[in-house]
């Protein structure tokens, strides 16, 4: 479809096109969506396009012909991220619903030639409802339980509509509601369907977004900024991302319905240098509604002006932090401030300011669009709606998931994600990003939602959720987080900077097998001050993933130190390589050992020389006989998995 | 650029002025002055190593954090930074609670950690009953306890040569561009641990990895300013280039002779 070049005057010009484009698009009997995400991209995606675009156009006759019989017109669009990654690269067939997976080059014309010319189904392209071992196939998406238990607000278009055509945008019901609230609702009644709604920041904290509104209402000022946080940073988390990238008008007319409500003339969007896909999109989306008239001065033909800028972020997790990434906009160092002023109050510039992120802002079209009650029947009691999350990790089906806030992490891991790779125990999942906690099975029954993660000793944070099987050691789970957070600690505050380096250490020390008892009494210390001392959210929240797994896992630290056991066989100084009876002397690990730690002769027993040997696990790999195990504190925990794992 | 600290406002002023209590002495202090300083004003030591009361509030040494409540709070407490809290009606303070005092050791212990060679530190550390650090002592350490003093100093001065580089522990204070150092050594004086090394010999200062010539003073001879300091004032402060050419007490010698044609 053409890319939009009308300048809309008026509202009604505006309401003109969206029926104009609608009724275009409705003429189309099919659409193939070819996902753009940054998953299936890696995978292909464009080349994939390509090809799709080339088979149709060189079947135009046939498909003309067809047309006269069947009346088929073909759109073939790049959409943001479908969700479904580990199918990636995906394809879709619309309104069929018919659902191509792991699509390549090479197969990529049979959906043109097979699917849409000869209305087959290409059954090798079918997703497999245990991918991994068979099973059946499945022709919908709509079918397969991974989309079937979704509800999705703020992925509403990601994977539906063109991110970077306009037109497409407006024929899926974009901005109406700011056409709603600029024709018939009052800054204040927008602000109160916010508040009404029960919307909670996407970001982490989870405070009311309607109240934020409310308080920046209240206060005396000039001038008054609103801006989107696009910082995304968690390790394995990419909703934002995914609606940067797949959908920018709907996260740009939410920042025009908060800018409306709060009379606020400019803004910025903040993005991560680190996503340029999403920087791409926005900017021209940006240009696009500007050319518009959607942006900038007197919008649709209005007295309501709004300006809007973007700014890249240079790399620091801690820039997504609101007061260190309201700095990092002014120029200055990105480092977070304590916020007993408000940014409401004072903010940017030491002016008011709203901030909120990129799923909230999403959500705001469709909570004025469709109203405060639709929204806030979904959910539980006190967190309202659906809430995205990036399900990764030991779980077969990853991708995006939006659910209502409210569903267990059970239906989340188990229905929605389909359980645990090769159907191993689980062990734990870790929820709200590097600084997140991890929860047991136990926990599995949680109503996943603000406070009752919180009060488990875990939180919502943006929504990653990463999920984890029995051979997954705890400790060195918690190290790899604090690891990950020293890195990007900004290191203004004391118990933050320092306190990171030495709880490191302590843990360090522990998977090493040099760990005393009372390490981790010192440990639950540091962490305490760490939580209560520290001088922003990053610090407060660092110690989390430590004092989850002590405290659920805290036989797992005890065993490390007193047996000198890692249970998972992952800490290196704990375990050795050992070749047990089953092995029949095939040389394979003898030859692929990287420094020639193994001896034995053809269908002799081989035997692994402690003293050599890196355990860097090869000879295991290798093994077609399942004849090398890891021992660990004197114990084969290989079998031990096993055992429990049947 | 860096505000000044706000003036405290007239206390005739009775809606300017709140009413708190701070380890159970009431105090009246200015609405919205900072904790640290109206505990400070009032004789109640609270510690800090990186408050300078002519520059913003940081925030990050976390020594000054004390516990505050108030009245229908339900005996909830909660820690906050005393130096960046602006005081409100009816607040509560306890500055030596068990909770703020075990935060203080945690805090002064790992910054024995990082300096355990500062003479401050270990000073201020010892007063909490810490002796050594029962955590890894940083390798080949500095002083530096990265309290930012010289940084902001230096935005201050409107020189703007030195800041923090990199992140987390990794983090340190160096000047980016050599060439915008006036080698006025305001950063090197403020430093509460000396851990900014400089020295001066035979009419040349020493400090951020260059040599300063010194300006000598036109009557007695002493080295005084560098030049590039001397340039930096006339442009910021407009007094003319000659105000710079005599020493401080030459200065006042000449002027003392003046006045005393004057007057006699």
């Amino acid at each position: 479809m053409s890319a939009s070049t009308v300048t809309f005057s008026s509202i009604d010009a505006l309401h003109k096109r969206a029926a104009k484009v609608k009724a275009e698009q409705e003429k189309h009997s099919m659409e193939v969506l070819v996902c753009a995400g940054p998953g299936c991209i890696a995978q292909g995606a464009k080349e994939i396009y390509q090809v799709i675009t080339d088979k149709l156009d060189e079947h135009k006759t046939a498909l003309k012909k067809k047309k006269l019989e069947v009346g088929v017109q073909l759109v073939s669009k790049c959409t943001g991220c479908h969700g479904m990654c580990e199918a990636g690269p995906v394809v879709t067939l619309e309104p069929s619903h018919h659902f191509y997976t792991h699509v390549t080059a090479k197969n990529a014309g049979d959906i043109v030639e097979k699917a849409i010319l000869e209305g087959e189904i290409i059954e090798k392209l079918l997703y497999h409802q245990e991918a991994r071992k068979g099973g059946n196939t499945v022709k919908r998406y709509t079918d397969i339980p991974f989309y079937a238990l979704q509800n999705r607000i703020a992925l509403r278009n990601v994977g539906v509509v063109d991110p970077l055509d306009l037109d497409d945008y407006l024929a899926h019901d974009g901005f109406k509601a700011i056409a709603k609230a600029l024709t018939s609702m009052t800054p204040e009644e927008v602000a109160d369907e916010v508040e009404k709604s029960g919307l909670r920041g996407r970001g982490g904290a989870g405070f009311p977004t309607g109240r934020k509104w409310k308080s920046a209402l209240r206060v005396k000022k000039d001038r008054v900024w609103v801006i989107c946080n696009g910082d995304e940073g968690d390790p394995g988390a990419f909703m934002d991302r995914a609606i940067m990238e797949g959908d920018p008008y709907s996260v740009i007319e939410g920042m025009l319905l908060g800018a409306y409500a709060l009379g606020a003339t400019e803004g910025y969007i903040y993005v991560r240098h680190e996503y340029p896909l999403a920087v791409k999109h926005l900017q021209l989306a940006i240009e696009k509604m500007t050319a518009a008239g959607l942006l900038g001065d007197k919008i649709l033909g209005t007295d309501f002006s709004f300006h809007l800028k973007l700014t890249r972020g240079g790399g620091a997790f801690v820039c997504g932090e609101s007061s260190a990434l309201m700095r990092s906009i002014e120029g200055k160092v990105g480092e977070p401030r304590a916020k007993y002023v408000r940014s409401v109050e004072k903010g940017l510039h030491d002016e008011p300011t709203v901030l909120n992120n990129v799923e909230t802002w999403t959500c705001i079209p469709a909570i004025i669009h469709k109203g405060a009650s639709w929204f806030s029947s979904l959910g539980s009691k006190t967190s309202k709606g659906t809430k995205a999350f990036s399900l990764v990790g030991k779980v077969k089906h990853t991708g995006l998931v939006e659910v209502p806030m409210g569903r267990t992490l059970r239906e989340i891991i188990f229905d929605i994600g389909g359980g645990i790779i090769d159907d191993r125990p689980f062990k734990a999942v870790q929820t709200g990003g590097p600084s997140g906690g991890c929860l047991p099975i136990d926990k599995l029954d949680l109503p996943v939602d603000f406070d009752t993660l919180a009060k488990a000793g875990a939180m919502m944070g943006s929504g990653g959720m990463i999920v984890m099987d029995d051979r997954t050691c705890m400790v060195d789970v918690a190290k790899y987080f604090i690891n990950f957070l020293i890195g990007e600690s900004c290191g203004k505050c004391v118990p933050c900077r320092e306190g990171l380096r030495q709880v490191y250490d302590l843990l360090d020390k522990i998977t090493r097998g040099d760990g005393e008892m009372d390490d981790i009494d010192k440990i639950e210390a540091l962490c305490h001050t760490m939580e209560v001392a520290s001088l922003c959210a990053l610090g407060k929240s660092a110690p989390y993933p430590v004092t989850s797994t002590i405290q659920y896992f805290r036989e797992e630290y005890e065993e490390h130190i007193r047996d000198h056991k890692c249970r998972a066989g992952v800490c290196k100084p704990l375990i050795k390589y050992h070749i047990n009876k089953d092995c029949t002397g095939c040389l394979v690990c003898k030859r692929q050992c990287p420094v020639e730690a193994i001896s034995g002769e053809k269908k002799k027993l081989h035997i692994i020389d402690q003293d050599i040997c890196t355990t860097c696990g090869i000879c295991m790999e290798v093994c077609n006989f399942d004849a090398v195990d890891i021992i660990s504190g004197g114990v084969t925990v290989t079998q031990q998995l096993e055992k429990a794992a049947k | 650029m860096i505000k000044a600290v706000e003036k405290p406002v007239s206390h005739s002023e009775k809606d300017k002025t709140v009413r708190i209590t701070i380890d159970g002495r009431s105090i009246d202090a200015p609405k919205g002055m900072n904790l640290l300083e109206v505990a400070r004003s009032n004789g109640i030591d609270i510690p800090s190593l990186c408050y300078h009361p002519g520059l913003e509030a940081f925030g990050a040494c976390r020594l000054c954090v004390v516990e505050i409540t108030k009245p229908g709070w339900e005996n909830w407490r909660k820690l906050v930074t005393s130096c960046l809290y602006p005081v409100e009606e009816d607040l509560i303070v306890y500055t030596r609670s068990p909770e703020v005092m075990e935060n203080r050791r945690v805090v002064l212990d790992l910054q024995l950690a990082r300096v355990p060679n500062s003479d401050v530190i270990r000073q201020l550390a010892a007063e909490y009953g810490i002796h050594d650090t029962t955590y890894t002592k940083r390798k080949d350490a500095d002083n530096c306890i990265l309290c930012g003093i010289c940084v902001r100093v230096c935005e201050a001065v409107g020189a703007n040569a030195i800041s923090t580089l990199s992140r987390g522990p990794d983090k340190y204070v160096e000047v980016p561009d050599p060439e915008a150092c006036i080698g006025c050594l305001a950063c090197a004086e403020s430093c509460p641990t000396d851990a900014i090394g400089w020295h001066e010999e035979n009419g040349i200062r020493h400090i951020w990895h260059r040599d300063f010539e010194l300006v000598e003073c036109e009557t007695c001879g002493k080295p005084i300013l560098t030049q590039q300091q001397i340039d930096h004032f006339v442009e910021k402060s407009g007094l003319e280039e000659r105000y710079f050419a005599k020493c401080d007490s030459c200065r006042k010698k000449e002027t003392a002779v003046s006045i005393s044609r004057v007057m006699f």
